[in-house]
């Protein structure tokens, strides 16, 4: 504001060289009271005319507008923050519900597969049984086998024995003397040829 | 004289001659140029408040914008008891502000720059403010020139400062208007002034001082306008809420 006043002294002091050089006119217009009356006349019009209108007519309405922006605005936000709340609540229930969907199809899906096991339990069990019991028949068919075949192989062996020694001397020999060779080897070496 | 810079301020009549008992009425440039100012304040403001629309238009947030601002102002400084004279603070707020920037125009005529009128303006915020205190406050309204917790033998010299501060107020506030309008008006002429005589060739100088003085002005315009308004919020905070 000093700088301004300042500036003001040193414009007027060039104001008043002006003047002095132009011979025409009498330093400011503004001191002039010539028209001075008619200004304030024209103002208070113009003023009061301005303050009436504006008063009466256009301030109102822009407050309103204000006022009704506002309450729209308001409303608006919330009407968004029930839809908010509703829509988070919808959420929940949705996310609850494939909690739970979930956690069923786990039960299901560990039902199931008990029963699987279970059943494939009882059914190996069951296979073992029969497994169990055809190794048995077929072993014990083996070990009857195994009984029976030294009788046989000495039967054979007794023929061939025969037939060679009947080759070898053109005479028949007696079957028993044969046999009991065989039955003499056989025996000792039971073990030897079977191996249990 | 057109390189006289006082010349732009000059009122002259447009039209007859109007006299009721010897008294000039004539209508002039100043009235001119007043009637303009209130004419683009009410187009506007009328045209920013025709349309409600929930997403205003550039014009209609131009007016709500100012409407706020005004608003802000008189609460922030004289609170919720200045809200009944926000039309008033309004109207002058947006007068000074437009015959301000009218006056910016090129060939066009300041009426703020010419003392009678901003001494109207402050006189009569000044008389209002001083009636409103009285009778808010009845004779207590005279404790502002009391200020509470004053050494009693300063008191006399306080009160009479204080009387002569309160009195100066319609003369503070016309002259700061005035002379900030009509010094930088008359800058800018005596600038435009130098271009014309120093021609082309060192012209340039005090026209580039001029086109920044433009912008300063502008700057200037608003701002008297914004601090007229304000002080005239902060004589009525001081008639509404008595704080001495």
């Amino acid at each position: 504001m000093l700088k301004k006043i300042i500036l003001f002294i040193v414009l007027f002091n060039t104001l008043i060289f002006f003047s002095v050089n132009s011979a025409e006119s009498g330093g400011m217009p503004q001191l002039n009271p010539e028209f001075w009356i008619s200004q304030i006349f024209w103002l208070t019009i113009s003023f009061g005319i301005l303050y009436v209108i504006l008063s009466k007519f256009i301030l109102p309405k822009i407050r309103n507008n204000i006022e009704l922006r506002k309450s729209q605005i308001l409303d608006n936000v919330e009407t968004a923050e029930k839809q908010k709340t509703e829509s988070d609540k919808k959420l929940k229930e949705y996310e609850e519900l494939i909690l739970k969907s979930k956690s069923e199809a786990k039960n299901y899906f560990n039902e199931a597969r008990k029963k699987i096991i279970e059943d494939l339990d009882a059914k190996s069990l069951v296979l073992d049984k029969e497994l169990g019991e055809e190794i048995k028949k077929t072993e014990n068919e083996v070990s009857e086998l195994i009984n029976k075949s030294p009788e046989k192989i000495n039967k054979i062996a007794i023929e061939i024995s025969s037939n060679i020694v009947k080759q070898l001397i053109g005479e028949e020999v007696n079957n028993s003397s044969i046999s009991a060779i065989v039955d003499d080897l056989s025996k000792k070496n039971r073990f030897k040829y079977y191996g249990n | 004289m057109a390189t006289n810079p006082m010349h732009q301020f000059e009122v002259y009549r447009i039209g007859p001659e109007i006299k009721i008992n010897q008294i000039d009425i004539s209508f002039t440039n100043a009235s001119l140029f007043m009637i303009i100012s209130c004419i683009s304040i009410l187009l506007v403001f009328n045209l920013g408040s025709s349309k409600k629309n929930i997403i205003p238009n550039k014009i209609q947030l131009l007016a709500e914008l100012s409407y706020s601002f005004i608003s802000k102002m008189i609460s922030d400084t004289a609170g919720i008891k200045g809200k009944p004279y926000f039309n008033l603070i309004f109207s002058l707020f947006m007068f000074v502000l437009f015959c301000n920037m009218f006056g910016m125009l090129p060939y066009a005529f300041t009426v703020t720059s010419h003392i009678i009128v901003t001494f109207v303006l402050a006189a009569f915020i000044f008389i209002g403010v001083t009636i409103l205190g009285f009778v808010k406050h009845g004779l207590g309204y005279l404790k502002l020139f009391v200020p509470s917790g004053v050494p009693l033998i300063l008191l006399p010299l306080i009160v009479i400062i204080e009387v002569i501060s309160y009195l100066s107020r319609p003369i503070s506030l016309s002259v700061r208007l005035f002379a900030n309008m009509m010094a930088g008006h008359t800058m800018m002429k005596v600038f435009g002034g130098f271009v014309i005589s120093l021609g082309i060739v060192g012209g340039w100088l005090p026209l580039s001082f001029s086109v920044a003085l433009t912008g300063l002005e502008i700057l200037v315009a608003f701002l008297q306008a914004y601090v007229f308004a304000i002080l005239t919020c902060i004589y009525l905070n001081d008639a509404l809420n008595l704080h001495h």
